[in-house]
């Protein structure tokens, strides 16, 4: 066993040019690539990265737990000052879970599904401090306890199912603590979570750090978790550490033009599709076993230099005059990032046009069938699941309206009912006039089922493996009547192609030899097939790599645009709802609890949901302060919805018992701003932002017209 | 949702994907012995008029052992035909009687045949028999798990219940019933199969449809209003065709011993055609005195069905590789 | 959970009530069919009536079913054409005998095809893996027909160790059990481990083991408490099916060595066209399969906390 760290007072890790790879077929696949990395005693560190950059390979070197075809290649780990390499196996079990321990992405799948949670819970000191059971029992109760969960006894006798997510993440944090490690590694913990789920399994993490005075390393895609969590970040690209310094640092002042681009990217609070457009970093991540010589960033970068920027390796340079603060950038102070103009997103306003679509009062309850002995001896076998109540809104031409809310919310019940795949229980789906509430796709006509088409949400299965891009488009022209002459369809789908910016050579390939935002490009191509006058986009970006997902969202709208169609923007990521809709539509349980224009709704007076999404979306500014509400309870089951407002099971600020018993009213604040609360006007009035630029006490609006914080 | 009639956007030709999945097969060490194994037979199958000695059915010498001559008594004469012309004709059967003629290099069986070619004309009739019956299988079980799968509800009901039932019986029970009833013949046999396969190769295949059918791709084709046949057979099934692959080689091994089996207990292909599990149940009774007229078909079935088995472990190795 | 039960013995006992149909309408949908069965080829046309008067086989076919049925019920299938007695008779003690052989084969299986199953999957690609890999495909290829001439050579005629036959003609005599136990052992253990292999090497890859190894538990006891927990779950339905495929292997391995079972029988009483007997059989032979069938889906559910409290 290591020291006990009394003793010890060097930093607690420390990888020093860590190489990892993986030994697959095709032969050996760098992971990660010369990583550095330095951890004080009560430090937090955030690596950050999209997908596949290796940020997590670090941390399962670390654990040293690689799997069978992974090993470390060069450079060493040392904890507490001694090389990893030289523990024993035993010695490594020792450390792991006693004085590392780790939060996994997935809780549900991180834990075992039949074994008790208190059994798994009282593994740790049972194995790692030989105690008696009946303290190690106590031990997991009081801890369970200080994760905040409520009722510890009844949890430790639960099996991981009978929980929510948000409480299988607190149990697994604190079977990480149980031990009160030194080092803690969360690997995205939060990702698997809804956001205002995501907002209290942060605090906590944060209380952590304080209380028991753990060092983290926290692993994250998300640069607004990043800058809540840590004090110094790792930026990743491709396997190597691209910058590195202070949270401050490299969010305020960062050099390496890849962390530019994130930023730049990333919708922020200051961003605005027509005075602030969003910039992309063209083109993709590279694979593995494709990655450039030289820089690796280098193909995408709009400062690379032919024949310097691709030669060799590159290594960190220190940026002077701050500490700590690192970049792997040979053109780092050439850089002149106040003359940079990059080409955003074109931003021209539009004008909305006539109503295309009105939503009456529209419901959809599932019918289900409860087989338990209780609903039988009571005779309430039939059950209805109230996926959507009384959803009542409109869409005009050109128009993006956005319908935001959180899993089970029952946005995708509304697409599946606007779509036809689904009917509604009552109600009515205006579409230019005609009732489509009732009518099941297969009784629309071609026309009115070429005219509303969807852009889906996953591009792993968005597009048939088994038939080719061009195929596929093909079958939508002529399934639409658009064009019926083969050469014409041939013609067509080129242009759809170039419409969508890919080269016309795709036309042959199959969705696999595609990269995620390619597959997602063609999934817009084969909704605009045929012309439509409305797209519902669920979640077209969610699945896609944060660098990828600003060129992906800027194609739809430029089509969108074009074309004059109207956008049904299905989502639960609030920033990007902000900087593209013009409407939004807040749905929780199958209601809708507020809806209006966007700077409306993102300003108060707020429906108190509203206010709680909001405050709940980690931002990545340092400039910006949030109110902090973090709701208690979980979502309620749609099965079992609560009376009265949806809401007032988790809403902070109920005003007693009007809200459990009656439904809300829904408030007209003028100009189609319609709010569902019981609380009156006049508080409604005072109600506070949520997003504030520190020291100034503007509204994020104000801010946003003015000077972005985000830039420079 | 593949649009086939435009050449200009079609992908690779299917033969050249087909051969290009057969390359990858080269990197499952197991899977080429399997594919070897199955190829052999197949060669045996189609060349059995040129491989085999004998006639398969002519009664040629009592109790020959592997490695034994065929000799005719000398000195006798032949209606003065040359020995070269005799000897083709005991080839043929149409002649008998003891010369060297040749060698009977696995024995002979109980009543005096030669091993050797019937086991090479078995392979025709098992490499006849288990293919056709084990595609029947798929013709009926494909449809049936396609609409159980994705139309729910009513067919989904029925079809579940009557493969519950077929399934119900131990298989060999329902074969040795149903072919006990409408007779031992290579077409009973092929219906036999059918029928007691289709519900297996329905649930497998219904399985795969009710993952498949939760794609988005799926729901990009009902939003079209493709029609329910199309999604089925169009847009589901070729996804589905990665395991179904696996399992029909892994069936076909399972036929082949089914064909055996009631070959084997005298239910099978009316004798005295050459079949596999037939000749070791006439010869069995003689396994003391020579055991290489039971062990021969012994090796020749089980290293057939080795071969598919193996070739369906590579086929499930690649699959899961990428 | 109750519910469940109900529902799967409710599910059950129609199985068998189709099954039952079935069997009625293809054995005795045609009367004169019956009776020329029964009373053999040579009996004249008016014996033949006499026989089908007496019996009420005359009456409309929903009522010789619903009959039939009420006596299948009471154990009561008719005499067997063959043996001359009452099926029953004939029917239990060969049952008996095949629950002997089926359960020696079963005691072997088990323990055999677990162990090496958990011990390929556990390290998924190692040489133990390959090896039991391999060893399980070549023992299925080869089917009970072959193993069982070919074992008998070897054991009976080449060691001449064994008896050639088991037909316990001088009472019972479980020397005479093992050849055919040793010809079902090879051709089922090698399912059942594959299996357990596929199930085992799935649990490891999973995220809890990983969080198990990642918690610092001793290697053992991360196979002990968290993997074969879950790993043996998918096995038991898997071997609480494989009754239903013994079924099948004993008619070949009984004939093959004349061992009076179950097997045996029901293949004498198709080739004999014996009709009373080959219902009883087929009857008990769904009934075993339905049964089992339904044990092992209560038992997975059961076993699996995640269906169980839900």
């Amino acid at each position: 066993m290591t020291g006990n760290g009394v003793d010890y007072d060097g930093p607690i890790l420390e990888c020093r040019g860590l190489c990892i790879s993986y030994f697959t077929r095709a032969g050996e696949i760098p992971a990660v690539i010369d990583f550095d990395l330095t951890l004080e005693r009560g430090g937090s560190v955030g690596l950050v990265g999209e997908s596949g950059c290796g940020k997590s390979t670090v941390a399962m070197a670390i654990m040293r737990y690689l799997g069978k075809n992974g090993g470390i290649v060069g450079g060493e780990v040392l904890y507490k000052g001694r090389n990893m390499a030289d523990f024993s196996e035993e010695e490594l079990r020792q450390l792991r879970g006693n004085e590392i321990s780790m939060v996994y992405q997935e809780p549900m799948a991180s834990l075992n599904p039949s074994l008790t949670l208190g059994k798994q819970l009282m593994e740790v000191p049972l194995y790692h401090e030989q105690v008696a059971v009946k303290e190690a029992y106590d031990r997991a109760v009081r801890m369970l306890a200080d994760v905040k969960l409520p009722d510890p006894e009844r949890v430790m006798a639960a099996y991981p199912h009978q929980i929510s997510g948000g409480q299988q993440q607190r149990v697994v944090i604190a079977m990480a603590l149980l031990s009160n490690p030194t080092l803690l590694l969360l690997d995205e913990p939060t990702t698997a979570l809804d956001v205002t789920v995501e907002a209290g399994i942060i605090e906590l993490i944060g209380e952590i750090a304080e209380r028991f005075n753990t060092s983290m390393i926290y692993i994250s895609h998300n640069l607004g978790l990043i800058l809540e969590t840590c004090d110094r970040v790792n930026v990743m690209y491709s396997g190597q550490v691209v910058e590195e310094g202070s949270v401050k640092e490299v969010f305020d002042e960062m050099r390496h033009p890849y962390t530019k681009g994130l930023f730049s990217a990333i919708p922020l609070p200051g961003a605005d599709k027509t005075a602030r457009p969003l910039v992309p970093i063209r083109g993709q991540l590279p694979l593995p076993h494709e990655r450039p010589s030289g820089c690796y960033f280098g193909p995408r970068c709009d400062f690379f230099n032919d024949g310097r920027c691709d030669q060799g390796q590159i290594e960190m340079e220190a940026v002077a005059g701050e500490e700590g603060h690192r970049v792997r950038c040979l053109r780092w102070q050439e850089i002149d990032w106040a003359a940079y103009r990059p080409q955003g997103l074109s931003g021209e306003e539009m004008t909305p046009g006539q109503p295309v679509l009105k939503i009456e009062n529209m419901k959809k309850y599932y019918e289900i069938t409860d087989n338990s002995l209780a609903a039988i001896i009571k005779g309430e076998r039939i059950k209805y699941v109230k996926a959507n109540e009384d959803i009542s809104f409109d869409a005009r031409e050109c128009e993006t309206v956005a319908i935001v809310g959180e899993s089970g919310c029952g946005k995708s019940t509304f697409a599946k009912v606007l779509m036809g795949l689904e009917t509604a229980t009552d109600g009515e789906v205006l579409y230019r006039n005609q009732d489509l509430a009732q009518e099941p796709v297969q009784a629309r006509t071609p026309e009115q089922i070429g005219d509303v088409q969807m852009v889906f949400q996953n591009p792993f299965d968005t597009l048939n493996p088994s038939h080719t891009v061009g195929s596929q488009l093909a079958r939508v022209i002529r399934k639409f009547g658009a064009e019926s002459e083969p050469a014409k369809i041939k013609q067509r789908v080129m242009e759809l192609l170039d419409l969508v910016k890919l080269p016309r050579d795709f036309a042959k390939r199959r969705p696999r030899q595609l990269s995620g935002g390619q597959k997602q490009r063609v999934g817009i191509a084969r909704a605009f097939a045929g012309n439509p006058a409305m797209v519902v986009a669920d979640e077209p970006v969610s699945a896609l790599d944060v660098s990828v997902q600003a060129a992906v969202t800027g194609l739809l709208m430029d089509i969108q645009r074009s074309y004059r169609t109207t956008l049904l923007f299905i989502s639960h990521d609030l920033s990007l709802v902000r900087y593209l809709s013009d409407r939004v539509v807040v749905m929780y349980l199958g209601h809708i609890v507020e809806q209006g224009r966007t700077d409306e709704v993102f300003s108060p007076p707020y429906h108190p949901y509203t206010e709680a999404l909001l405050s709940a979306v980690p931002i990545a500014d340092t400039s910006i302060q949030r109110k902090r509400i973090i709701l208690e309870g979980a979502l309620p089951s749609v099965l079992d919805p609560p009376s009265g407002c949806p809401f007032h099971t988790r809403c902070h600020r109920k005003i007693g018992s009007i809200c459990e018993t009656k439904d809300p009213p829904v408030v007209d604040l003028g100009d189609g701003h319609r709010i569902a609360c019981h609380i009156p006007r006049d508080e409604l009035d005072k109600m506070e932002p949520v997003i504030v630029l520190s020291g100034e006490g503007q509204s994020e609006q104000a801010a946003s017209s003015e000077e972005s914080p985000a830039a420079d | 949702m593949a649009d086939q009639t435009i050449d200009a956007l079609r992908g690779e030709p299917i033969l050249l994907r087909i051969l290009k999945g057969i390359a990858l097969l080269r990197e499952s060490g197991v899977g080429m012995i399997g594919a070897a194994l199955v190829l052999f037979w197949v060669v045996v199958a189609l060349f059995a008029p040129l491989l085999a000695p004998f006639d398969p059915l002519a009664t040629l010498q009592l109790l020959a052992f592997p490695g034994d001559p065929y000799v005719l008594d000398p000195g006798k004469t032949f209606d003065g035909q040359a020995v070269e012309e005799v000897c083709a004709l005991i080839e043929t059967g149409e002649k008998q009687g003891k010369y060297d003629c040749g060698t009977f290099w696995l024995g002979t069986d109980r009543v005096g045949r030669d091993v050797l070619s019937r086991l090479i004309y078995g392979t025709q009739r098992v490499l006849l028999y288990a293919p056709l019956a084990t595609f029947c299988a798929y013709a009926v079980g494909i449809p049936m798990g396609l609409a159980a799968g994705y139309l729910r509800g009513w067919a989904d009901e029925v079809l579940s219940f009557v493969s519950n039932v077929i399934l119900s019986f131990p298989v060999l029970v329902l074969y040795v019933i149903i072919i006990a009833t409408i007779g031992a013949s290579g077409t009973n046999i092929v219906i036999a199969v059918t029928f007691a396969s289709a519900p297996g190769i329905m649930r497998i295949v219904r399985g795969l449809v009710l993952d498949l059918r939760n794609r988005e791709y799926v729901f990009a084709a009902q939003t079209r209003g493709e029609s329910a046949w199309r999604i089925m057979f169009v847009e589901i099934l070729p996804n589905a065709r990665g395991p179904l692959i696996v399992d029909s080689c892994l069936r076909l091994g399972y036929v082949i011993i089914t064909i055996g089996v009631l070959g084997f207990l005298g239910l099978g292909l009316p004798p005295p055609d050459p079949d596999w599990g037939g000749m070791i149940n006439e010869n069995r009774l003689m396994a003391l005195v020579a055991p290489h007229m039971t062990v021969f078909p012994c090796i020749a079935i089980s290293s057939l069905v080795l071969g598919f088995n193996l070739l369906a472990d590579g086929l499930r190795e690649i699959s899961l590789r990428d | 959970m109750l519910i469940f039960v109900m529902r799967r013995i409710g599910a059950m006992v129609l199985t068998m009530v189709v099954v039952s149909i079935l069997l009625f309408l293809l054995l005795e949908y045609s009367p004169g069919n019956v009776a020329t069965k029964v009373l053999g080829p040579y009996s004249s046309e008016e014996q033949r009536q006499i026989w089908l008067e007496e019996k009420g086989y005359n009456d409309p076919l929903p009522l010789r079913y619903l009959r039939w049925l009420g006596k299948a019920v009471q154990g009561d299938f008719g005499d067997s054409i063959k043996y001359k007695v009452p099926v029953s008779e004939v029917l239990w003690p060969r049952l008996g005998n095949t629950a002997i052989l089926g359960a020696a084969t079963m005691a072997v299986v088990i323990p055999l095809a677990l162990v090496l199953g958990v011990l390929a999957g556990m390290r998924e690609g190692s040489g133990t893996d390959r090896s039991i890999s391999v060893l399980s495909i070549i023992t299925t290829s080869v089917p009970e027909f072959a193993s069982a001439p070919m074992l008998q050579a070897f054991f009976v005629f080449y060691l001449a160790l064994l008896p050639g036959t088991s037909s316990m003609i001088g009472g019972f005599n479980p020397v005479e059990l093992i050849l055919p136990v040793m010809v079902l052992v090879l051709y089922d253990f090698g399912y059942v481990t594959r299996m357990t292999r596929a199930s085992m090497a799935e649990v490891m890859t999973t995220h809890y083991i990983r969080t198990a190894v990642l918690k610092g538990l001793p290697y053992k006891m991360v196979i002990m408490k968290h993997a074969l927990r879950n790993a043996l779950i998918a096995p038991f339905t898997v071997v609480m099916l494989q009754i239903n495929w013994l079924l099948s292997g004993v008619i070949v391995v009984e004939f093959f060595f004349a061992y009076k079972g179950f097997g045996f029988l029901i293949l004498d009483a198709s080739l004999n066209k014996d009709i009373f007997l080959i219902e009883a059989c087929a009857m008990v032979a769904v009934f075993v399969a339905v049964a089992t069938q339904a044990l092992a889906d209560i038992g997975y559910t059961y076993l699996n906390p995640r269906i169980r409290f839900s």
